[in-house]
């Protein structure tokens, strides 16, 4: 039994969700091996091969690879899948993409979004946005499988020193061809890796009034979210969405500002280990999860939050 | 071009789920019941095609039990000109949805199959990506907007870094995200209208599509509650209490 982890990452360094996929693969079987498929990519097999405890890093580097375009990566997993018994990936919009290609080319049921692993056949995972949670037995023979990043404690980074081998690309299908990316370049910490994360909902009423979120993010060292209502309405990108369909957060401490709290916002944050919040509406569901709830004007509170913060 | 829409039927976004007291899943007797949101938004940028005049025919399709016809009535309310049902009381599984809407699209030959990117019942993410997969058909997932018509398109996904553009030859497999459109309201009389729209029932063993299960659901429990916390009365108290009773700011 060993299980083959697919690193995201871009082109020069790893992503952190692979760590802890690395994480949820170590508690699968404790034989990893890790799959690199980039172009250019060597110094992310360096990196990934001092992962401790990894057994090989696999290397495609082929053009096919470099955009993550999942008509051409997923024929690869497709072929070496016959020597594993599991293959995992983050559940981000990387894992997203290409694993269910796979899963179907390989004819397997994938199970998405993990947050336990049971046994080798049987995993922990949410569903309904975690208003219930699941524990599912694989039958087939060979398990594809996404991890929620937040559930496993990511795996050390240095100490190991695997050997790599490469491996033969599998072409480009032909299908799909990457055209550009608008990345959001942020000095803040990582949303989903923060240890503490203030977001903002509609409450905030524009995207200026994001940069008192900042500044008291900059003082905390923390990553910057918002609600689905707060993207939908422009004031901040697709990226800072915390919730059911964005991204899943689970900082030492959540500060909710403006947001009301609906059962989609909550399924990305509810496993923080400290909530607050600060919302003028007391009846507001935010406040039934919240640890510390503030009732109060955002637009006073916040720069008074930032005052005391020195 | 035809374009098909699959749909599903869920628990109703704004229904907070009971979990059974046998922990065999959750309750769904009596419960809301309506069509998946990111469906919605699928259903609204296929009907939106043909009122751009880039598509000729919008179908919706549904594989679920016979009451999944609530569901496609509401699609062709929406606007979607016909409707099929694949009837079937197995538990539906990414796979084995993606194999029936393969024979469906071999049966039909869109141009285009739109769905939503993940159906809020359970969270999986993976119907699209599969259907395109057996089609051997290229797959723009998470898309917020989508460009051209004919031979190629162009899609913008959201991705967790933040948008990535995609150039993508037809036919295709799109999954919607949320910032694609506003999915319309049926009115009345289109809801009227939809009644007439012909819907037409097979079943998966019609297709030659085994349902049968891959994947056990062992049990379904509660998520571990939350303890209820206090009320704060300032800033001042909020900072106090972050930094030296939950110690998480210094």
């Amino acid at each position: 039994m060993s299980t083959l982890v697919v690193a995201e990452h871009n082109n020069a360094e790893l992503a952190s969700a692979t760590f802890s996929a690395v994480a949820a693969a170590n508690a699968i079987s404790g034989d990893t091996d890790i799959l690199v498929a980039g172009s250019g990519c060597a110094a992310v097999a360096e990196a990934a091969a001092k992962i401790p405890g990894v057994g090989k890093v696999l290397v495609a580097d082929a053009p096919e690879y470099e955009h993550d375009i999942a008509e051409n990566v997923a024929p690869l997993l497709v072929k070496l899948a016959a020597n594993y018994s599991h293959v995992v990936a983050a559940a981000s919009t990387f894992g997203k993409n290409v694993m269910p290609r796979a899963a179907a080319l390989l004819d397997v049921q994938q199970i998405s979004d993990i947050i336990g692993v049971e046994s080798d056949d049987t995993f922990v995972r949410p569903i309904y946005a975690g208003n219930a949670i699941a524990t599912v037995q694989s039958t087939d023979s060979v398990k594809l499988v996404t991890v929620r990043t937040t559930a496993f404690e990511p795996v050390a980074a240095e100490g190991g020193s695997a050997a790599t081998e490469a491996v033969d690309g599998t072409g480009d299908a032909g299908l799909s061809t990457f055209k550009g990316a608008e990345v959001t370049e942020s000095e803040r910490p990582e949303l989903t890796t923060a240890k503490v994360v203030i977001s903002g909902g509609r409450g905030m009423k524009a995207g200026e009034n994001f940069a008192m979120l900042e500044s008291v993010a900059d003082k905390l060292g923390a990553a910057v979210g918002a609600s689905r209502a707060a993207v939908d309405a422009g004031y901040v990108t697709n990226d800072f969405q915390v919730g059911q369909t964005g991204k899943v957060v689970a900082p030492d401490l959540y500060i909710a500002v403006g947001i009301s709290g609906a059962i989609q916002h909550l399924a990305g944050m509810k496993d923080s280990k400290i909530i607050a919040c600060i919302n003028n509406d007391e009846e507001a569901p935010i406040f039934q999860v919240a640890d510390y709830g503030l009732v109060a004007d955002l637009f006073d509170a916040v720069p008074a939050l930032d005052k005391e913060l020195g | 071009m035809k374009v098909l829409v699959p749909i599903k039927r869920v628990i109703d976004a704004n229904i907070k789920v009971r979990v059974k007291a046998d922990n065999s899943g959750v309750e769904t007797q009596n419960v809301k019941m309506a069509m998946n949101p990111f469906c919605e938004i699928a259903v609204e940028a296929a009907v939106r095609m043909k009122e751009a005049g880039t598509a000729e025919e919008v179908i919706v399709v549904s594989v679920g039990p016979s009451t999944s016809q609530e569901t496609l009535r509401t699609g062709l309310a929406m606007g979607a000109d016909r409707a099929i049902l694949v009837e079937t009381d197995e538990q539906l599984e990414p796979l084995s949805v993606a194999k029936v809407l393969k024979a469906i699209v071999e049966k039909e030959g869109p141009g285009l199959v739109i769905l939503g990117k993940q159906a809020i019942d359970g969270d999986n993410n993976q119907t699209g990506q599969m259907l395109a997969a057996l089609l051997g058909w290229s797959q723009g997932t998470f898309v917020s907007k989508i460009e051209g018509s004919g031979d190629s398109l162009t899609v913008t996904r959201e991705v967790d870094a933040g948008l990535a553009s995609v150039e993508i030859k037809t036919p295709a497999v799109l999954t919607v995200d949320l910032r694609l459109n506003e999915p319309r309201y049926a009115s009345l009389p289109n809801i009227m209208k939809a009644k007439k729209k012909p819907l037409d029932t097979m079943t998966a063993g019609d297709l030659g599509v085994d349902m049968t299960p891959r994947v056990k659901v062992v049990k379904v429990s509660e998520p571990p509650a939350r303890e209820a916390g206090i009320k704060v009365a300032d800033v001042a108290e909020l900072v106090d209490k972050l930094r030296n009773e939950a110690k998480v700011i210094s």
